[in-house]
């Protein structure tokens, strides 16, 4: 089986291809960003999302090629992700990858975007012990997942209303902060007082033991989104930067304590964090802290790991064609792809 | 306009799951209110009167949900869409056929775009951190032969 993987990923904002070696050595990763054009919009904007890949694949694919120094025909399988995400932008990506399979008369693999996340700690540190308990922060998701073996997860938790992204850009666009949300709170967070407001942490306790089994390890920042709300819609003089930083430290609060007790509960042999909040630098800071208290090895990937990116649904597609063979070339999108579990 | 308040969410859950037993195939349900007003919470009591066991969460920035009840439940966010046209990446009349019931929160903002008539549910927030007044509005003729067990719902009354 081939060890070359041109990745591509264009399940949310980002156009994006690698070329990865083995699931480990990266030799190249393009990103394209739609940031800019979506800041105007303060959001993802699926029409402009899926015209702007379109408009991107093509270059984006030649760019992780060239900088890999790869004619097409020498990459030995194109991995895509096919799920989950928003079905316009999705489509564009598995359709070049399915093309360039067929051209190539090489495996296409189908790869699920949150198993992708997951394998961006393989990509900077290969020999990374399982098990290992993941927390996975972004826009669409907040989860922790315990990765037993490669292509083995069981789903601790995750969050039962707003995912911690959502909440970070939801509070940013009701203090009037610039899209994205996460970078301008904690950019704002830096110069306010993070002990100013005592706001919710919901679902977490002194004992995790008192706490009912499915909601353990699971997180809701709905109710805090709409505290925050409710305070400066009460006391619209507030200090931003106040609001900010206590905002900030509920949420960072209740990942943090959520990740030592899955630690503690599973007996883990590390702790990876990723997805685009993992970015977020008071995250970062207390999460290193947790890893240092429980003795646990800390992963935490290079922001550029973290955000969505293709190498790391071509280091999950080297992974998935040793465990499942290629996909069928019928293969589509599937928005509503969880993670697979096991049994 | 029928209007309910209620002070805990578990209450508006419950108006919501009312809600749920008038619910037929077909129906579109238009939620609106503020940031917090509890859209998603209001969506999450519907589902589980539906029979829905897991998570129903925020669909901001996934758009679109779906999941299977009694019926086929399509939870839609219109939260980041900017412009009308964009409505259509949602493929509304794909989605809503005669085997699902329609949510979508911030939907009065695309009302102009809605295939057929709909219920509006509007959510507003009140004095106390768990007040809520939820009104309802008939649009289009879609729910008309439901006014009446409407107006028993937001009255208390068992329909």
């Amino acid at each position: 089986m081939g060890d070359l993987i041109l990745g591509i990923e264009t399940s949310c904002d980002e156009t994006a291809a690698a070329v990865v070696e083995r699931a480990s050595t990266v030799r190249s990763s393009v990103v394209n960003s739609q940031v800019d054009l979506h800041a105007r919009f303060g959001g993802v904007v699926p029409e402009v999302a899926s015209r702007a890949h379109v408009e991107l694949m093509v270059p984006v694919v030649a760019e992780a090629l060239l900088a890999a120094g790869l004619e097409g025909p020498e990459v030995d399988a194109v991995a895509a992700t096919t799920g989950p995400g928003l079905v316009g932008s999705l489509l564009v990506g598995v359709t070049a990858a399915k093309s360039l399979a067929l051209v190539w008369d090489v495996p296409f693999v189908s790869v699920n975007h949150l198993e992708a996340h997951l394998y961006a700690a393989f990509l900077e540190e290969p020999d990374l012990e399982l098990p290992l308990v993941v927390l996975l922060v972004s826009g669409g998701h907040t989860m922790l997942v315990l990765m037993e073996g490669h292509g083995k997860y069981r789903l601790l938790g995750s969050t039962l209303d707003d995912a911690a992204g959502e909440a970070f850009d939801k509070v940013a666009r009701y203090l009037g902060l610039d899209y994205p949300g996460g970078p301008a709170i904690d950019a704002l967070a830096m110069e306010g007082d993070a002990s100013a407001f005592k706001y919710p942490r919901a679902l977490v306790q002194e004992n995790p033991a008192t706490l009912p089994d499915d909601r353990r390890f699971a997180f809701s920042f709905s109710g805090l989104k709409t505290a925050v709300v409710n305070h400066v819609r009460n006391e619209p003089d507030v200090a931003a930067a106040d609001v900010a930083a206590s905002f900030q430290e509920a949420v960072v609060d209740a990942l943090v304590t959520k990740a030592r007790w899955a630690v503690e509960a599973t007996g883990a042999k590390g702790l990876c964090l990723g997805g685009g909040v993992a970015a977020n630098s008071r995250l970062r800071e207390r999460f290193l802290d947790v890893c240092m208290e429980t003795g646990v090895r800390a992963f935490l990937p290079s922001r550029a790991m973290c955000t969505d990116n293709a190498a790391m649904v071509a280091a999950a597609g080297w992974w998935r064609l040793q465990s499942d063979g290629p996909s069928p070339l019928d293969t589509g999108a599937n928005p509503n792809w969880a993670l697979p579990l096991l049994p | 306009m029928l209007r309910v308040n209620t002070s805990r969410v578990e209450e508006t859950q419950a108006l919501a799951a009312g809600l749920a037993r008038l619910a037929q195939a077909g129906d579109m349900i238009v939620l609106c209110g503020d940031l917090g007003a509890g859209k998603t919470a209001f969506t999450q009591g519907f589902g589980r009167a539906m029979g829905v066991t897991q998570p129903i969460t925020s669909p901001t920035f996934t758009l679109a949900n779906q999941y299977a009840g009694d019926l086929i439940i399509n939870h839609l966010d219109v939260y980041r869409l900017a412009h009308i046209d964009e409505v259509r990446d949602l493929a509304l009349p794909e989605i809503v056929d005669d085997q699902s019931v329609t949510l979508i929160e911030w939907g009065d903002a695309i009302a102009g775009a809605l295939p057929g008539g709909y219920l509006e549910v509007h959510l507003s927030l009140g004095q106390d951190l768990d007040d809520r007044q939820v009104s309802f509005r008939l649009v289009g003729n879609d729910w008309q032969d439901r006014a009446e067990a409407l107006a028993n719902l937001c009255a208390g009354e068992d329909t």
